[in-house]
């Protein structure tokens, strides 16, 4: 095992077969095109993206809730995409999920005592006892007290903060290694925003959980993680530390994202608005060269609408796929990783 | 076990489901209670009409209950036996030949005439048959005499055909002209039928019946073929039930189990599925049903198969597939998957309490229209013509003009039922629809 080294994908692609009627073959949705990286032991990676770019895609390959088309996705040196179920039992209790809306991602036909119950029972701790102890340290970890009051209520009983708590806590119930939250807070009320990420990274620290963390709201990211990937179009575009991408954006769609944040007056200024005009590029059709092209202010006529860019690498983390930075180095993922590393 | 109790409580808030609830427990309890005092092999016997079974039935008569809503009382049935005690019988000897006198009497207080009046002998006798002679006195002392005959062992005399009677009553029917006095009013008070018999050998010896056919009959009252409504209103109850209960069933199942493998499989499956079943649901039911019954069986059971068979890809189908696919694609099945259940862990521990709430109710609702669809096939006379059915007194009763004869009873009956079926159902149903689905009820 490489050193500290905790999930490792490489070259995802998750494509969803389209059919007319059931029967003829459409195309391919290419949710995932292309997608590398590593992430160490209790390291924090943000994901930043807008609707619809296939953030959710790529994490619920990684969970292997989608099986990849290509690439695969590899935790602690074992592989765990596009196998049986029933062979990657053990690959459940390390990861821990949570989802947009809270309310639906809780059977509203259970009680918290049954929901908290059920991933401990899948996972064979046969104690009831146990169990119990548990379940009530979780919900006294997410600031569900006093515990009894909860255990018996059914989730709408509870507020979109309360039920995304029970839900953090369901996540954290089996004692992961990775956490992987999906846009953890944009269903919630602003007031509770901030308590509901402060208990996610709370439990992160403690544990020291590695975190992946998708979000459209760039303004917590800084608090949250040390990396950052921008996804655009499938593809993730830029990654850089935290730092680095706030203070040297340089794929154009990022810049424009940034630009978006700072703009006082704007409404939401604070979440993320794309400012160039134009849809995002077919994912059933992909355009052959860069897939900003089209809204890109910065394109070269001739090369980047042809030429889909591969990786610049401008530092030891930040990496861009723009043609504006082809005087880079330009280095094959493993090759960088390795460097990373060493 | 706690959600059962919370949805009973919820139930007992809905006066309607109440009523429907107590409704079906009624006709629940109808239903055994019939199926254990009157047997499934002696209900067809019945209801296949041996006249013996009937026979002291009188025909198309009213039920009792009408007598109330009425001034003068309808008469009911007399039946008086020479084998009665209160009967006399004196016997003297003639010179080697034996006469019997037997009298049997009777009061008659109804306000109407009865609606027939017939004597069943049964006589014993080596060679020579007995021979009778009858005569009907009447309270004001007149009396009338028939014909004197022969008897056969078993032989019935329709005292408004026989020709002395006829003579003796000019144009006046017997049932009437027996029953009045000269002016042609009816007459109240104890009439007698004094029957002399003549029996020519020691071993030989005769009984009589007189059967005094009243207007009412019972609490359902009478068919046509003097059969008592009751048992098939009754016989009615578990019939319809069985074949609702198990259509419902049936269809129900089918149609959740195809449903869930076109949404669990999705691709060609889920189309070819979608396909059938718009196919499926524009084939009509009824013409099928039709060319079974004039083709093949109109066996009550074959019919239930067919229905099933043609429910399977119901449109039902639609609707479960569409709860099944958000539930298939409900972010917690998900999170299910993610912490590591089973597929048959997500099927019955996360799909079918979700299920539930869709197919409770839309069961209970079909089984009141599976119910009426036997009516239906029955009116259309397709109905199983050994059983005793709602719909297949509907149709007797349409068959033999019972509407343009006033016999409303005989359509109301099992009318009434049928709605109150229907009805209970549906209430139960409507009332579960709301508790289940609580999205409903601001409606
Ligand atoms: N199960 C699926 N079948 C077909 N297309 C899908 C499926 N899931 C997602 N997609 C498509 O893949 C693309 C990426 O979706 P998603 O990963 O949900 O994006 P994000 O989470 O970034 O909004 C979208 O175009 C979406 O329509
Ligand atoms: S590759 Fe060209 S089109 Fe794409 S982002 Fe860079 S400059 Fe813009
Ligand atoms: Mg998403």
């Amino acid at each position: 095992m490489r050193n500290g080294v905790l999930l490792s994908v490489r070259d995802l692609h998750t494509w969803f077969e389209m059919r007319r009627w059931g029967f003829f073959h459409v195309g391919y949705v290419r949710a995932v095109d292309g997608v590398s990286f590593d992430l160490r032991r209790g390291e924090c990676l943000a994901i930043v993206g807008e609707s619809g770019c296939g953030k959710s895609t790529l994490i619920r390959t990684i969970l292997a809730l989608e099986t990849p088309t290509k690439g695969e996705v590899v935790f602690e040196n074992r592989l765990v995409s596009g196998i049986e179920p029933k062979h990657i039992k053990w690959y459940r209790s390390q990861v821990g999920y949570v989802q947009q809306d809270p309310f639906a991602a809780l059977p509203p036909f259970m009680t918290i005592r049954q929901i908290l119950d059920e991933p401990l029972r899948i996972n064979g701790i046969p104690s009831k006892r146990e169990r119990e102890w548990r379940i009530k340290q979780a919900l006294t970890e997410m600031k569900l007290t006093p515990v009894e009051d909860f255990l018996h209520k059914f989730p709408h009983m509870l507020s979109g903060g309360q039920q995304q708590r029970v839900v953090l806590a369901r996540a954290r119930i089996l004692n992961p290694k990775l956490l992987i939250a999906d846009e953890p807070v944009s269903m919630l009320d602003a007031s509770v925003r901030v308590e509901v990420l402060q208990l996610l990274r709370r439990t992160q620290e403690e544990l020291n959980l590695a975190a992946i963390y998708v979000t459209h709201d760039l303004s917590t990211v800084r608090h949250f993680s040390e990396r950052i990937f921008v996804m655009y179009g499938a593809q993730v575009i830029e990654q850089a530390t935290t730092n680095e991408l706030l203070e040297n954006p340089s794929h154009p769609y990022t810049r424009s994202l940034l630009d978006a944040i700072a703009e006082p007056d704007a409404e939401n200024a604070r979440q993320m608005r794309v400012v160039p005009a134009g849809d995002p590029p077919s994912l059933l059709r992909p355009p052959p060269g860069c897939r900003f092209f089209e809204r890109c202010p910065n394109a070269m006529k001739g090369l980047c609408e042809n030429e889909a860019p591969p990786d610049f690498v401008l530092s030891r983390f930040h990496r861009v796929k723009c043609w504006l930075y082809q005087d880079e180095k330009v280095l094959p993922v493993e090759e960088t990783e390795e460097k990373e590393i060493s | 076990m706690n959600n059962l109790r919370r949805y009973v409580t919820q139930l007992m808030g809905y006066p309607t489901a109440v009523l429907g609830l107590l409704m079906i427990i009624a006709l629940i309890g109808v239903a055994m209670y019939t199926v254990i005092t009157i047997p499934y092999e002696r209900a067809i016997d019945l209801w296949r009409g041996h006249e013996e079974s009937w026979a002291e039935n009188p025909r198309n008569a009213k039920p009792k209950w009408v007598n109330y809503f009425r001034d003068g009382q309808l008469p009911e049935t007399l039946v008086m036996r020479t084998q009665d005690p209160q009967a006399s019988r004196i016997e003297q000897d003639l010179e080697g030949i034996r006469l019997v006198t037997a009298t049997l009497s009777f009061d008659y207080h109804y306000d109407d005439f009865p609606s027939e009046v017939i004597l069943f002998f049964t006589s014993k006798a080596e060679e020579q048959r007995p021979f009778v002679a009858t005569t009907w006195i009447l309270p004001d002392g007149r009396r009338i005499e028939t014909d004197a005959q022969a008897l056969a062992s078993q032989q019935r005399v329709y005292l408004g055909l026989d020709n002395r009677v006829k003579r003796a009553l000019g144009q006046v029917p017997a049932e009437i002209g027996l029953f009045s006095d000269q002016s042609g009013q009816l007459l109240k008070g104890t009439y007698q039928v004094e029957i002399q018999g003549y029996l020519f050998e020691e071993s030989s010896d005769f009984d009589a019946k007189l059967v005094v056919y009243g207007k009412v009959h019972g609490w359902a009252g009478t068919d046509h073929m003097r059969r008592d409504l009751m048992v098939a209103l009754m016989w009615g109850a578990p019939l319809a039930l069985a074949f609702g209960l198990l259509a419902a069933l049936g269809s129900t199942i089918a149609t959740f189990i195809i449903s869930a493998i076109g949404a669990w499989y999705g691709g060609w499956v889920d189309a070819l599925i979608q396909r059938i079943t718009e196919i499926n649901l524009i084939l009509p039911v009824m013409p099928v049903l039709i060319m079974v019954g004039t083709l093949y069986s109109r066996s009550i059971w074959t019919m239930l198969g067919v229905v099933i068979l043609l429910s399977i890809f119901g449109g039902g189908i639609k609707t479960y597939r569409s709860v099944f696919l958000q539930i298939k694609t409900a972010p917690y099945m998900d999170a299910a998957r993610a912490y590591g259940a089973s597929n048959m862990r997500l099927i019955f521990r996360y799909m079918i309490p979700r299920m539930i709430p869709v197919l409770i109710p839309s069961f209970i609702t079909s089984i009141p229209s599976f119910v009426f669809l036997e009516a239906s096939l029955a009116l259309l006379g397709l109905g199983d013509p050994t059983l005793p059915t709602w719909g297949k007194l509907l149709q007797d009763a349409f068959s033999n003009g019972a509407i343009f004869k006033g016999h409303y009873y005989w359509i109301l009956e099992p009318a009434v039922l049928l709605m109150i079926t229907g009805l209970s159902f549906a209430m139960v149903g409507f009332a579960l629809d709301r508790i289940f689905n609580p999205r409903l009820r601001g409606l």
